[in-house]
């Protein structure tokens, strides 16, 4: 993709491919972004709200609802600002009703809205799962094509900081499980702005995970304008002799690891899919022609998590490509445990990847 | 909460000889409907609505045509109340091509969104936040429309239920909740599971919204209050709950034989008929019998005609599967 020297080398602090990789890289589409020129750096957060603000200028028919949204700015402030810029008609403070937020999101994106709602946790799907299940993904199918829900429902998603299981989950297998619905998990500022534009401009409903462990990092912004097609991976370090595949908060793990893997000698190449649906398979199995090893890192559990559909898709049209057998880093199978030293058990972390990109290298 | 008898009535006999004719029409599609599945033309299940006519026939008549209506799984009356037609309802039953949902959708989900019924939901409860919504956006855009979420007493018991009527109360949305109670919720009578004698009305004043309990079997009533309620939300007014009281006359799904309910109670609901009350205040109007007949044979010729129609229709075409997840009519989910 074209911007790998924009945001995703930024928020994972990682230096862009060598020069060597990225000549050997063939972009596997053409870009339809533009590289972003060096604008200013701002935080994974700020960027949310930024690309709200950006929506809600664009189009009046874009409004969001959620709780303490408003005044309060998010509990994660990602909503920041938007009450203060567009006022109670556009930016909806809700009761504790998660099936109220998305059933209203759904009838009001029914007739001619285009609502972004805010599930302050990923967590809190379990509790308006028949909206995100049932009704909002099949509507336009049972309808034979009656009826177009063009609605966002952002979360934020993901463990790391200690919430304990039922605050920390990743849970965007949930929502890949489900067809109907549009599945993004940008890694980096600029990819924030730039899939939202993509996820509230889509006539689809997209589920839009921001990752709490990323919401402090930082990277370039955007520039004005900009779109990130949904489903177009970004290769956010390139590289030739391992593909280490990402999502989220798992990308800038990934390129710290490949750091540590050029510092022995090892070339690892980082695609970041960005979105889960559509799923950018061209992209990985572009890369894994490039590298013929295939290291996947996801904060899902290995048990249903997305890295098993990747790896499925690799071994059904990639299995010629490969020299070794392809590696899952995924959760372990248990709840999440609250003290860091137990959560790091479970989830990955730089030292997994390493550990099982060596194994791999040394297959 | 008020209560409601049989009024006094503003509408006119012509006007009233049309509902007529039009739950004459969703009792012929019923019953064909049930003749269907019984000759195995009808696959899966159905839940009919014979009995529940006045309810869809008098809201609809209250409503304005751009105004949205959510109904549930027992929802071909409201399907046909809004406007579509038999023949395509009845062939989305049968499978067939022309299928009012390209029969993607089947009994439980017939929708017809130009004529502002926006769906048929199969998950109790689920569609009454869907409705606040759609009254949200009417108020955002300031279109003056309402949206009316129809529901069984059985909804009341789910946790949509309480949250769509807390956040329309609050937001002051032009939405109204209309219970049919048809006394019970699937085989079970709901006074028995339920902690109010009225399982929406006597609720409503939790979330201070005005209630009406009225008689659903009544054509004229159910108008008027729905009337009330439209006009108090486009005015700025808030959220109506009615609750109507009615009976289905089939059991609750498929080949249900109702036994469950009590002889007695049967045969009292079958003598308050919504067509028999119908037919009988347009007798006090001076409308003649023949006038009625007439209504009666064109809605047989219709339904007959549907009948006909869907049997003749083909199967939708296989590659029909995979079109319409998305909004630019496909179903890919890689790239
Ligand atoms: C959430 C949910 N729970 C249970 C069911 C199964 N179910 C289908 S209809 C029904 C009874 C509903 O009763 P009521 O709301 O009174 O509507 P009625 O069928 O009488 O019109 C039940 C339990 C369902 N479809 N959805
Ligand atoms: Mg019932």
């Amino acid at each position: 993709m074209a911007d790998m020297s924009g945001g995703a080398a930024g928020a994972g602090g990682a230096p862009g491919g060598t020069a060597a990789g990225s000549a050997a890289h063939a972009a596997p589409a053409a870009g339809a972004e533009q590289a972003a020129p060096a604008a200013p750096a701002i935080t994974y957060r700020e960027a949310v709200s930024e690309a709200l603000a950006r929506e809600l200028r664009r189009d009046p028919a874009v409004v969001c609802l959620g709780e303490d949204i408003g005044r309060a700015g998010g509990v994660f402030k990602t909503t920041a600002g938007l009450f203060d810029e567009f006022g109670p008609s556009r930016i909806w403070d809700t009761p504790i009703s998660e099936q109220a937020i998305l059933g209203l999101a759904m009838g009001a994106a029914m007739t001619g809205m285009r609502p972004v709602a805010e599930i302050m946790f990923s967590d809190f799907f379990a509790v308006c799962w028949d909206y995100l299940a049932n009704e909002i993904p099949k509507m336009r199918y049972m309808t034979g094509g009656q009826v177009t829900v063009p609605l966002v429902v952002r979360t934020a998603n993901g463990g790391g900081l200690g919430f304990g299981a039922q605050h920390s989950q990743a849970v965007e297998n949930w929502a890949l499980a489900i067809p109907g619905l549009k599945v993004v998990a940008p890694s980096t500022p600029a990819d924030v702005i730039g899939l939202m534009a993509s996820a509230v401009r889509s006539d689809d409903p997209v589920v839009f995970f921001e990752h709490k462990g990323l919401f402090a990092s930082k990277g370039p912004g955007a520039p004005p304008g900009h779109v990130v097609p949904l489903g177009q991976a970004s290769v956010a370090r390139a590289g030739t002799d391992v593909t280490v595949v990402g999502l989220a908060a798992t990308v800038p793990m990934a390129l710290a690891a490949a750091d540590r893997l050029a510092a022995e000698g090892v070339s690892a190449e980082v695609v970041d899919l960005r979105c889960l649906i559509p799923l950018d398979m061209a992209s990985v199995l572009e890369s894994v022609r490039k590298t013929s090893r295939l290291l996947i890192v996801e904060e899902n559990p290995y048990q249903g998590g997305w890295g098993g559909t990747v790896a499925s898709i690799v071994a059904d049209e990639g299995f010629e490509l490969l020299d070794a057998p392809i590696r899952r880093v995924a959760a372990a199978c248990v709840p999440l445990p609250f003290a860091d030293a137990l959560e790091d058990e479970v989830i990955p972390t730089v030292e997994k990847v390493l550990t099982a990109a060596r194994a791999l290298l040394a297959y | 909460m008020t209560t409601t008898g049989l009024a006094g009535s503003a509408i006119g006999a012509g006007e009233l000889l049309g509902l007529y004719e039009r739950m004459a029409v969703i009792r012929r599609t019923e019953k064909a409907a049930h003749d269907l599945f019984l000759a195995g033309l009808v696959k899966g299940t159905t839940h009919l609505a014979a009995g529940h006519e006045a309810v869809a026939v008098g809201a609809s008549a209250a409503l304005r045509p751009d105004d949205y209506v959510f109904a549930t799984y027992r929802g071909h009356h409201h399907a046909i109340a809004r406007g579509a037609t038999p023949e395509e309802c009845l062939a989305e039953l049968m499978s067939r091509a022309t299928g009012v949902c390209k029969a993607k959708g089947g009994s439980m989900h017939l929708t017809k969104a130009s004529a502002g019924m926006l769906g048929s939901y199969a998950i109790v409860g689920a569609h009454l936040p869907l409705a606040a919504g759609a009254a949200w956006s009417a108020k955002l855009r300031g279109s003056g429309q309402v949206a009316v979420a129809f529901f069984g007493d059985g909804a009341t018991n789910i946790g949509a239920f309480h949250e769509a009527l807390n956040i329309a109360a609050v937001w002051a949305l032009p939405v109204l909740f209309v219970c049919e109670n048809n006394l019970y919720m699937e085989y079970t009578p709901i006074g028995s599971v339920t902690a109010v004698a009225n399982p929406a009305a006597d609720r409503a004043p939790a979330y201070a919204i005005p209630a009406e309990l009225i008689d659903g079997n009544d054509v004229v009533v159910v108008t008027e209050a729905v009337s009330r309620a439209a006009e108090r939300a486009r005015s700025g007014g808030g959220p109506t709950v009615i609750e109507a009281r009615t009976y289905r006359h089939f059991g609750h799904s498929r080949t249900d034989p109702a036994t469950y309910r009590p002889a007695d109670e049967v045969a009292e609901w079958l003598r308050r008929d919504p067509l028999d009350i119908a037919r009988g205040r347009l007798a006090e109007m001076g409308v003649a019998p023949e006038q009625v007949a007439e209504a009666d044979e064109r809605a047989a010729r219709l339904v007959a005609e549907a009948v006909a129609a869907a049997k003749a229709a083909p199967a939708p075409d296989p590659r029909e599967a995979f079109t319409d997840v998305w909004a630019d009519g496909g179903s890919a989910w890689r790239t």
